[in-house]
């Protein structure tokens, strides 16, 4: 686990002290101005802004927030958001924005900057235009229009759907798949079906939103166990199965565990064989969602399960998103044959939303070829090999500069602690000014004291490129102390220097 | 006899004169505010130790004993698990038939061309090369998706222009995009309804909505499916029956067409009670978009309603607009808070951005071409006309909805024995007379319990023989089937 330097856990907490009294001095003055011009629409975001649930520790199931997040959004608008003009490529251009109204709103300007990116999720570097999909996204387009305008179960269905599903459920390493238009609403509408009250839910406590939503619509009893620990969740496994339900004690229908293979926010693989095997001990159902780790780890790309030598067959219900390695979108689920039949009789995302895209589908075929080289050249394995160096190599340089870096070998996300709140917008615009993209993560998103910068490696990075976002990180870390390991005089000789920065 | 008589009383009475006077020692006298106590006080000191002893006794409490290891082990041992799913029935075999084109107002199923009436392509945008060339251009600059969430440098310009397009469109301040029709409404709902507010939603409303009540943990009210006199006495009975009710958050949640039946909300009576009795109103367009009105801008439009009269719209784009996403638009405090704290938004990829450019190009095209809801109008009326008089099946939706809602006439009793015939009818239809129609399947979680049906969407496209064609399978195919009965 990350240790905290206690000077930075403590001026962490007195800055969001101080953002936690701004804010509420500034809604007590709204308050009373619009009291004079207040719509009743006006009034009603006044309460939903002041419903705040502050939770310590693993802070992720508690999104009421918004006033911690509209409070730095609204200080740093600059930091979010940020529009681009081109495709969300290594090099892309970003939109240059002003205010008149001191960061209320944002206004856009026909200037462009071209920055490096090190913030989108382009794990393969499948995001731009590319020399074999994209000929044939554009034929599929021309063929197929941008959409079927109907669900799946009606009209919705076209011969590339069902080659698309076979080919996922190929490459994944399960009988069968089935593919959504979305990766957030394929947890949203799969959880409910898959089990409902008087099920249990055990989830990781550092699970993405999608998934604790789709478990909260589910109905089920949700229980969390201790992050990537599995002998936690041995622990409460057996503490539930031996109490029953809450209140009645009887025995529960079903358990199922939920698990990521990448963690977005952390950059760690899952312990995936430790929790499988107390899984399958315990005959608790295993759900992974492999959004991050889909086509990013693994030798041939297949995943966390290829990385870490777990039997496909080992885990129930495999999950993934399109959005990352594949330049995509959508979501799908893999499993058994009569898994796959049950969703497609009962899912409502496949009874009721619109079927994907048909040139996104195109454009996941295609990618899958390529990644597994059946488009003729090498270009998927030496995609595969290039991301895997380069996300060790910009690891251990940040290392050696004495940055606190979390995120296990072999995966593309690296995150660099900042802890203290002001040196997230600080890092952002300082990187900006020297044309580097990077994106930041604070509560919400992550635990109270543990902001952090979190950077996604592609595998269309060049070495120059990775050398000059290392010097560029490197300078700004130096200006806004954030070297925490290096040893003793030269870190306190860092923090004396400036630490807020307008 | 006597002398043990007189004997036995003087005993008596020295027993009593002992005790008396040892009770009336000086000890166990005392004068508190002038008033002598005797020897009550040695009594009233026994019930007080009495009465300090049994309240220093504990209660008996079973005594705790947590399990053992060994318990747990074997309770673990012989808890067995439901399967994770049902056995698999016939009925979940079902195959949809398979496009082998584009899903306009003919497609190709199985090397046949086909009239399709299963696509909600209103004004008939599928296929149209204005679409086409955008979506192509759009392709070669931006790749396919979008890599990102809208935080985090996935917000395109397209995405921008495209909502201001809508909001510009629509006649409201600002809109935001989503990137699937289905999560519009279930990440909408949450972000403003919160546990201990009222929601008022028609009983027909499709999943999306169900699934963002359920998130949003307020209590729901249901009314009859778009039965005003039923609105007007649930709001009633909120208002005047709970007092706290006027501090509360209260909404009314309707959708425009109903997915599940076809009919039209009458949106000008429902403005007038949400004035009445202060709530405000969530509408959800997606079928109304483009299809309702005289320039296609929807129920508002149609009823002749101001747009700001309406709190929050919403719509999926999948529809009308024959692209894939939906958006949400309103006042621009509403749609601020959206980019915030709205789960579907923040937590998600955007839009990819050749979609966001198709739907540029679809509002374009439907407000340079208002012939295109004129058609479409004219082509409804006419399926109205030629389905109204089939044996055994009736419409079920509103005369001007684009959604042509056919439910049998006499149910068999259970929703899946009615889907069977029905699922009969479309099978025949679409393979005896090449008319491809569509029923309206349910989940087994969802809560809607309005009867099933045939679903034919029209569109602009359709010719009219198209309609005409439809007409008579439909006619010929419902009488061969149910007459088999």
């Amino acid at each position: 686990m990350i240790k905290i330097p206690y000077f930075s856990a403590l001026s962490t907490y007195f800055s969001f002290g101080l953002l936690f009294v701004f804010g509420h001095v500034r809604d007590f003055f709204r308050k009373i101005f619009d009291f004079f011009h207040s719509s009743n629409l006006q009034v009603l975001l006044f309460f939903c802004f002041n419903k705040i649930s502050f939770a310590s520790g693993s802070c992720r199931f508690w999104h009421n927030s918004a006033l911690n997040a509209s409070v730095l959004c609204v200080n740093d608008p600059d930091c979010f958001g940020r529009p681009i003009s081109s495709a969300p490529d290594v090099w892309f251009d970003i939109v240059h924005r002003y205010s008149n109204d001191n960061n209320k709103t944002m206004r856009r300007t026909s200037k462009v900057t071209r920055c490096l990116n090190l913030g989108s999720y382009n794990y393969l570097g499948f995001a731009a235009a590319d020399e074999y999909c994209t000929p044939r996204v554009i034929e599929t387009l021309n063929r197929f229009s941008p959409s079927t305008c109907s669900p799946r179960v009606d009209g919705g269905t076209t011969t590339l759907h069902k080659e698309l599903e076979e080919s996922v459920a190929n490459f994944v390493g399960k009988p069968a798949a089935i593919v959504f238009g979305m990766g957030y609403a394929t947890n949203a509408a799969t959880l409910p079906v898959l089990i409902g009250k008087g099920g249990l839910i055990i989830s990781d406590s550092l699970n993405h939103s999608s998934i604790i939503n789709g478990a909260r619509g589910s109905g089920a009893t949700i229980r969390v166990f201790q992050h990537n620990t599995p002998s936690h969740l041995e622990e409460v496994l057996r503490q539930h199965i031996a109490e029953g339900q809450p209140r009645t004690h009887r025995p529960w229908k079903k358990i199922v565990v939920l698990v990521e293979g990448i963690y977005s926010m952390e950059g760690e693989l899952c312990k995936l064989p430790e929790i499988v095997a107390v899984c399958k001990k315990y005959k608790a159902y295993v759900y992974l969602d492999e959004a991050h780790s889909i086509g990013a780890v693994g030798q041939t790309g297949k995943g966390v399960c290829e990385l870490l030598g777990v039997d496909t067959a080992d885990v129930d219900v495999m999950m993934g998103t399109f959005t990352k390695s594949f330049g995509s979108c959508g979501g799908y689920i893999a499993g058994s044959k009569e898994l796959i039949q049950y969703l497609k009789y009962t899912s409502p995302a496949h009874l009721y939303a619109t079927s994907i895209s048909p040139p996104a589908a195109q454009q996941i075929i295609s990618s899958i070829k390529v990644i597994l080289g059946e488009d003729g050249s090498g270009r998927g394995a030496e995609k595969l090999a290039r991301i895997r160096e380069n996300s060790n190599f910009f690891r251990s340089e940040l290392q050696k500069m004495g940055f606190e870096v979390i995120g296990d070998y072999d995966s593309p996300v690296i995150s660099i602690m900042l802890y203290n709140p002001a040196k997230i917008p600080a890092f952002s615009r300082e990187c900006l000014k020297q044309n580097v993209a990077v994106v930041m993560s604070a509560f919400p998103a992550v635990p109270l004291l543990l902001s952090r910068a979190r950077i996604c490696i592609s595998a269309c990075h060049t070495k120059e490129d990775l050398l000059k976002a290392l010097e560029v990180i490197s300078q700004v870390g130096d200006l806004i102390g954030i070297k925490y390991s290096l040893a003793g005089s030269n870190k306190q000789h860092q923090e004396q220097g400036p630490k807020k920065l307008d | 006899m006597d002398t043990m008589a007189s004997n036995v009383l003087q005993l008596v009475n020295s027993t009593m004169e002992r005790v008396t006077s040892a009770l009336d020692f000086p000890s166990a006298r005392a004068v508190v505010f002038g008033f002598q106590i005797g020897g009550h006080l040695f009594v009233e000191v026994l019930l007080l130790v009495v009465i300090l002893f049994l309240l220093s006794q504990k209660s008996y409490k079973h005594p705790k004993r947590p399990l053992t290891k060994k318990e747990i082990d074997e309770l673990c041992d012989e808890w067995v698990p439901q399967s994770l799913i049902p056995p698999i029935t016939e009925e979940m075999r079902y195959e949809p038939p398979t496009l082998e084109s584009a899903a306009g107002p003919h497609a190709i199923i199985n090397g046949k061309d086909v009239v399709n009436f299963a696509s909600a392509n209103y004004l008939g945008l599928t296929g149209h090369e204005k679409l086409l060339e955008s979506s192509t251009l759009a392709l070669e600059k931006y790749g396919v998706g979008s890599c990102g969430p809208r935080g985090f440098y996935g917000t395109i310009d397209v995405h921008l222009d495209c909502e201001a397009r809508i909001a510009k469109f629509l006649g409201t301040s600002d809109s935001i995009l989503y990137s699937y029709g289905l999560s519009t409404m279930f990440s909408t709902i949450p972000c403003f309804c919160k546990k201990g507010d009222i929601i008022v939603v028609d009983e027909g409303v499709h999943w999306g909505i169900q699934n963002g009540l359920y998130l949003s943990r307020s209590t729901i009210v249901y009314f009859k499916h778009n039965d005003m006199e039923s609105l007007r006495n649930t709001l009633e009975k909120i208002t005047t029956g709970n007092k706290r009710a006027k501090e509360l958050r209260r909404y009314i949640i309707v959708e425009a067409v109903y997915q599940n039946s076809g009919q039209i909300a009458p949106l000008n009576e429902i403005i007038r009670l949400k004035e009445k009795y202060l709530f405000r109103v969530l509408l959800d367009e997606s079928n109304s978009f483009g299809a309702l009105g005289r320039s296609g801008r929807g129920l508002t439009e149609y009823h002749g309603v101001p747009i700001e009269k309406v709190d929050i719209v919403t719509a999926a784009m999948g529809h009308a607009l024959a692209t894939e996403g939906g958006f949400c638009t309103g006042s621009s405090r509403v749609i601020d808070h959206q980019r915030l704290s709205s789960s579907g938004y923040v937590f998600s990829a955007s839009l990819p951005p050749y979609l966001a450019c198709a739907a540029i190009t679809a509002i374009d095209v439907l407000e340079d071409n208002p012939a295109l809801i004129t058609k479409l109008k004219e082509n409804i009326s006419v399926l109205w006309k030629g389905l109204s008089n089939i044996q055994g099946l009736s419409i079920a939706s509103n005369p001007e909805s684009p959604i042509v809602f056919l439910k049998l006439e006499m149910s068999t009793g259970s929703a899946k024995d009615d889907l069977k015939l029905l699922e009969a009818i479309a099978d025949r239809a679409l393979k005896e007379d090449s008319v491809f129609v569509a029923t309206s399947k349910r989940s087994t979680i969802d809560k809607c319990r309005l009867p099933v049906g045939i679903r034919l969407f029209v569109s602009a496209a359709h010719s009219d023989s198209d309609l005409l064609k439809a007409c008579e399978s439909l006619k010929r195919v419902s009488a061969a089937v149910l007459m088999n009965l």
